[in-house]
């Protein structure tokens, strides 16, 4: 069992409320997933500006990680630190010299996310305590995707919680597990994909930005993937401007989707909603098996 | 409603809203505000009183029941009246997967669309569906009766007993023995008793199809494997 949020936001007005709304609905999720959680906002994108995160620069560290960082990208760089997690953002011309410099840093630091608009943080413990570590509430944004996990295929720890991001702003929560993760990571790995952890919602995550960086759209990725993977799941899948959601074929994983003029939202229970603003007038309902469905912003 | 008891789950627990209501002495017609999709709520009631939800409904709501008419304003979350024995339960909006599962009596109305698995191993409920069902509904159903005014998804009645299944649309697929039937005058008597008691006066009986089981996996039979 893993609880699922999502929030897209169709009225701007409701941006600065983005992380509130979406830390109240990851509450609530938290009977489905107490052990660790995790989100991705997006939002803030500006022309020829990038924003990676990282997470486990320690205090000792910060001065040499941040004087590293200075001399790959000048003065134009910012960086802003929440708890364990760093969002760097660069003129993308550094982006790949940057990513180096990370993957080599060493001392526990790790890679999280990358694009114009993600920010993806993550951690062990509570929904609640997570989200507050964070700051969630003060966040942000255009859109915003959540995950509650009850591990099942892998060890609870930062790395496997979720979302998992594996190509620029892309990011995958699941609800599930799949059965061909093992044989489906040795092909994606043969591919020249990289993969962090031994968990099966990688996987997907990584067969997705596989199949979006030969250029499928993204409901065609998502199409493919309902023959390639096997196994129980809800998806929601973030993107620059959007979010996707589907369901495997049997479609045991719970889902729920509510509509208005101001917003989407997506949980694995209708109870995450109840707090938000004009729920009693939106449109409910669940998400048909093996369907793709996807909302984005004009880019 | 001036006589209507009041639960509001704003200002009490489920438990405590629960146990006022799963009394055999209690009496009259209730009523629970707030309830924002909370789960469990209105379970194993076991008397003849009058219950309305009014919102929405998590998981299981009105589950267990024996004698009591529950009515959810909105929609209901997976396995509404689950295991119901005898009484109603009406849903106003739509509900989501296993509605009415393994329920042995008693009448389910959705005036809305039904989720995946809709009266799946259904033991005598009666259950009707304004709108259509998903994929696998009546699966295993043992006996008991599900209308569908609407569609049926995927494998419809697969692997089924004796239930009967009314259909009004289209069904994508049929599920293992699962077959159509003649409509016999006795078939059409029970979905008009039926339709009426769920206040369906829209459609008229004759403008559904039947189906039942074909028998035919009833004892396994080696010729048969390739059907289970």
């Amino acid at each position: 069992m893993c609880g699922i949020v999502g929030l897209f936001l169709k009225n701007p007005d409701l941006q600065p409320e983005l992380g509130l709304l979406t830390s109240q609905m990851l509450k609530v999720m938290t009977e489905r997933g107490p052990d660790s959680a995790g989100f991705a906002v997006y939002g803030g994108a500006r022309h020829g500006q990038t924003k990676i995160t990282v997470r486990g620069v320690a205090p000792a560290q910060t001065a040499l990680f941040e004087k590293g960082l200075a001399g790959i990208a000048g003065p134009e760089m910012s960086v802003t630190c929440r708890n364990d997690h760093t969002v760097i953002t660069l003129p993308t011309e550094h982006e790949q010299t940057v990513r180096r410099f990370i993957d080599a840093f060493g001392h526990g630091v790790a890679f999280v996310s990358s694009g114009d608009s993600i920010e993806l943080y993550k951690g062990v413990g509570l929904p609640e305590d997570v989200a507050a570590r964070f700051d969630l509430a003060g966040m942000r944004g255009t859109h915003a995707i959540g995950h509650t996990r009850m591990a099942t295929e892998s060890a609870v720890t930062t790395a496997g919680a979720h979302p998992f991001s594996t190509g620029p702003d892309q990011c995958l929560v699941h609800n599930g597990s799949l059965s061909n993760h093992n044989t489906l990571r040795r092909q994606l790995v043969r591919e020249g994909l990289k993969f962090a952890t031994e968990n099966d919602s990688e996987v997907a995550a990584g067969y997705l930005s596989w199949r979006l960086s030969r250029g499928e759209r993204l409901d065609e990725a998502l199409t493919a993937s309902l023959a390639d993977l096997d196994g129980f799941y809800t998806f929601v899948v973030g993107t620059r401007d959007g979010f996707a959601v589907l369901r495997d074929p049997v479609a045991c994983k719970p889902a729920v989707i509510a509509e208005t003029d101001d917003y989407v939202a997506f949980a694995s229970e209708y109870r995450a909603f109840a707090r938000l603003p004009g729920i009693g007038q939106a449109t409910v309902f669940e998400p048909e098996p093996q369907r793709v469905y996807h909302w984005e912003h004009a880019a | 409603m001036s006589n209507m008891q009041e639960i509001d789950l704003a200002r009490c627990t489920l438990r405590e809203a629960n146990s006022q209501l799963q009394g055999e002495d209690a009496t009259g017609a209730w009523v629970i505000r707030n309830p924002q999709g909370r789960h469990a709520l209105a379970v194993g009631l076991n008397a003849p009183i009058d219950v309305m939800i009014d919102g929405q409904a998590g998981y299981y709501a009105g589950g267990m029941n024996k004698h009591a008419n529950i009515t959810i304003e909105g929609n209901a979350g997976p396995g509404v009246a689950e295991n119901m024995m005898s009484g109603s339960t009406r849903v106003r909006g739509n509900a989501s997967m296993a509605a009415g599962a393994t329920g042995h009596g008693g009448l389910l109305v959705i005036d809305g669309d039904a989720g995946a698995r809709c009266g799946i191993s259904m033991k005598g409920i009666e259950i009707v569906v304004r709108g259509s069902v998903g994929h696998m509904s009546a699966f295993m159903a043992q006996s008991g009766t599900l209308v569908v005014c609407g569609d049926a998804g995927e494998a419809l009645g697969d692997s089924l007993y004796e239930a009967k299944i009314f259909v009004r649309g289209e069904v994508r697929s049929l599920g293992a023995d699962c077959e159509e039937k003649d409509m016999t005058a006795d078939d059409l008597a029970c979905l008009q008793s039926l339709l009426d008691r769920a206040g369906v006066t829209e459609y008229p009986a004759d403008s559904f199809r039947l189906y039942g089981s074909a028998r035919r996996l009833y004892h396994f039979h080696v010729d048969n494997a390739a059907a289970y």
